[in-house]
């Protein structure tokens, strides 16, 4: 089944506080332990994208409001790809 | 299929600038902050409000906001809010307050002006430590919690018991609306936001002054990782600092608030 939705992670604002990591009900998100951020923070971002269920939660509990939703497919999908 | 089956589930509101916040990682000073610009948004009053910015973690909150905002000094938040929704009773007008701020140093002035029942809205954050200045006991701080200058914990023989300000609040009949959430999980800062909304509805409609205080995390000075200190929040500042309704005017009760 494709994913129903992702997420993108604006890393100017993300803080790696790992709420939405714990939060998220699909095991969608996960730090990105392989870069830093310019704020020097391991971003998060979709370690399943294919898990993403458009549901919102990350976002709600997001504390720097990074985290931008969207429910359908992505354009240009390539299953499993990073966020842009 | 193509981008117009796309729908966006949630962006980042309007109602906030593009600056990073100087919040510590996993503070939900930011998801007040972020329920607040939601509220507006939603209802249309993004140029008509005026914050009132307290002293504490949130002092540079007018950096965030995208509307205008004042600041106040050290409790006096709720004073000068008094004056500024005096004289243009048709702005959105609320406080953001710390508990060091608003129920330590300014505990007269909140309490007098809930008294008098100005129709200003007052984002009570709880997170029972003074944050900015490195966590010392404040008021809220729980019977028995660590902090740098209960470094014993806080002993109530000799400093006292916490201050459960919302039920406080409650008993002073110019106060419309008074209510506790929480921050800590996804479904509590849902109810956090129908509560901020009630809020600034009331306000709207004229019918009194109304606070919500949030109950948040402080990572940093209480020495917990943001998922540890959000159980922490659950585990020992619920049972204390019960979530509710405290005070809910009839007037109120009977607000017909759209699309909530």
């Amino acid at each position: 089944m494709p994913p129903k939705g992702w997420v993108e992670i604006n890393e100017l604002y993300c803080k790696a506080c790992e709420t939405c990591v714990t939060d998220c009900p699909t095991q969608t998100l996960a730090l990105d332990m392989s870069r830093l951020t310019v704020k020097g923070y391991h971003p998060a971002h979709m370690l399943h994208p294919e898990n993403c269920i458009a549901c919102g939660t990350c976002a709600v509990v997001c504390p720097d409001a990074a985290i931008t939703v969207f429910r359908g497919v992505r354009p240009g999908d390539e299953k499993g790809g990073e966020a842009a | 299929m193509t981008e117009t089956d796309v729908k966006v589930v949630y962006k980042r509101p309007l109602g906030f600038t593009d600056r990073t916040t100087h919040y510590c990682p996993g503070c939900t000073h930011g998801v007040a902050h972020r329920l607040i610009a939601e509220v507006l948004e939603e209802m249309g009053e993004l140029n008509n409000t005026i914050g009132v910015a307290p002293v504490g973690c949130a002092v540079f909150a007018y950096n965030y906001f995208n509307f205008d905002f004042v600041e106040a000094a050290h409790g006096r938040a709720p004073a000068m809010a008094t004056g500024i929704k005096r004289t243009l009773p048709n702005k959105i007008v609320f406080t953001y307050q710390g508990d060091g701020d608003l129920a330590s140093m300014g505990m007269g002035e909140i309490v007098a002006a809930a008294a008098r029942g100005e129709h200003f809205t007052v984002i009570f954050i709880n997170n029972t430590n003074y944050g900015m200045t490195g966590g010392q006991m404040a008021p809220t701080t729980l019977p028995g919690q660590k902090t740098s200058s209960s470094p014993l914990g806080r002993d109530v023989e000799t400093q006292g018991y916490p201050i459960r300000t919302a039920e406080l609040l409650a008993t002073l009949d110019g106060a419309a609306f008074v209510a506790r959430r929480s921050l800590h999980d996804a479904r509590s800062i849902r109810n956090a936001k129908r509560a901020i909304r009630t809020a600034f509805e009331a306000q709207k409609q004229g019918l009194g002054f109304s606070m919500i205080e949030l109950l948040s995390i402080c990572p940093t000075n209480w020495g917990l990782k943001p998922a540890a200190a959000r159980t922490w929040l659950a585990e020992h500042m619920l049972p204390y600092y019960p979530v509710g309704d405290f005070k809910v005017s009839t007037a109120v009760s009977e607000m017909k608030i759209g699309g909530n």
